[in-house]
């Protein structure tokens, strides 16, 4: 089963990366862009069957790696 | 009697000979080089977290590194109340293991920097502090693109009150000004410590600032600062 956990920078924390994609996207022409924040994607392929149990596992490794939550927030979903 | 200090090398540190040296000759103590897949650390007086790019950098900055034998052995050390200091990449990686609060991300001005900068000593209650009087300005130089750092929210008001800046960035003269933070860095911190003072870490380089031939000197005060500290604690016990 495969889960995809989202990761972005918490509101409020600098986002440099974000900031300088801004910038690129409005010297290029491309008006109305206003905050850009920039995050991460990880696709885990599981050994697991049941969605749930899946989304608790993905979780898990967010919580202890895949994210740093002082400066970052996660969404895990369950993903074809 | 001689200091016993271990500096642990992860995959990809490359200050770690720097550190060894400067552990060796300016803080004269026995200085033995550790890999990070090493269990037991012995009973150092002093644990070294080198500058460098653990892990490539992957992920996150430190990330990977707070994973490892070496480091679960240093949250247990630090726990005791060992002295353990982190430099550059050593900052970042206790940051992740949570021995020191917040997190450093990307410098605000999105570019590596490697230059001198000028940091003040904000206390002295620490070892790598001891003796050395606040307001103390340094040289020293930096190397890093992710030296930002960040607290966690609703949480500077009290790292500051229980004077847990260790540095900050500031000018020549030692005044802090716009141009004197080389990165973003909340609050202008160059260097924080634990609450019990035990755990410090700083960004810039006292290691690579020991020598009248590299430049500088200034990293010379607090290796000597701390061989002070550490030797006194070991008269004592």
């Amino acid at each position: 089963m495969k889960v995809q956990v989202r990761v972005m920078p918490k509101a409020g924390i600098l986002d440099p990366q974000g900031k300088a994609i801004a910038g690129a996207l409005a010297r290029l022409g491309f008006e109305g862009v206003g905050d850009v924040r920039a995050g991460k994607v990880f696709r885990l392929d599981v050994a697991e069957t049941d969605p749930a149990k899946a989304k608790e596992a993905a979780a898990r490794m967010a919580g202890t790696l895949l994210a740093n939550p002082v400066i970052e927030d996660y969404e895990v979903e369950v993903v074809p | 009697m001689t200091l016993q200090a271990v500096v642990v090398r992860f995959p990809g540190s490359n200050c770690d000979e720097d550190a060894h040296h400067a552990a060796a000759t300016l803080l004269g103590a026995e200085a033995r080089l550790v890999s990070h897949d090493t269990a037991d650390l012995g009973e150092p007086d002093i644990v070294i977290l080198p500058g460098g790019f653990s892990y490539g950098d992957y992920l996150r900055c430190g990330a990977m590194a707070r994973f490892t034998k070496a480091m679960d052995f240093v949250a247990r050390y630090a726990e005791r109340g060992g002295a353990v200091l982190g430099i550059c990449n050593g900052f970042q990686i206790l940051c992740e293991a949570g021995l020191l609060p917040g997190a450093l991300v990307q410098n605000s001005g999105l570019r590596f920097v490697c230059k001198d900068v000028y940091i003040r000593v904000e206390t002295s209650r620490t070892f790598l502090t001891g003796g050395v009087p606040p307001g103390t300005v340094l040289r020293m130089p930096i190397a890093h693109g992710d030296g930002n750092w960040r607290a966690p929210e609703g949480a500077l008001d009290g790292i500051v009150s229980r004077d847990q800046v260790l540095f900050r960035y500031v000018n020549a003269a030692g005044e802090r000004e716009e141009g004197a933070n080389p990165n973003g860095s909340l609050d202008d911190v160059a260097g924080l410590s634990n609450e019990r003072g035990n755990v410090v870490a700083l960004m810039p380089h006292p290691e690579r600032a020991g020598d009248a031939l590299l430049g500088g000197t200034d990293g010379a005060v607090l290796f000597q600062a701390a061989a002070r500290s550490l030797l006194s604690k070991l008269v004592r016990s």
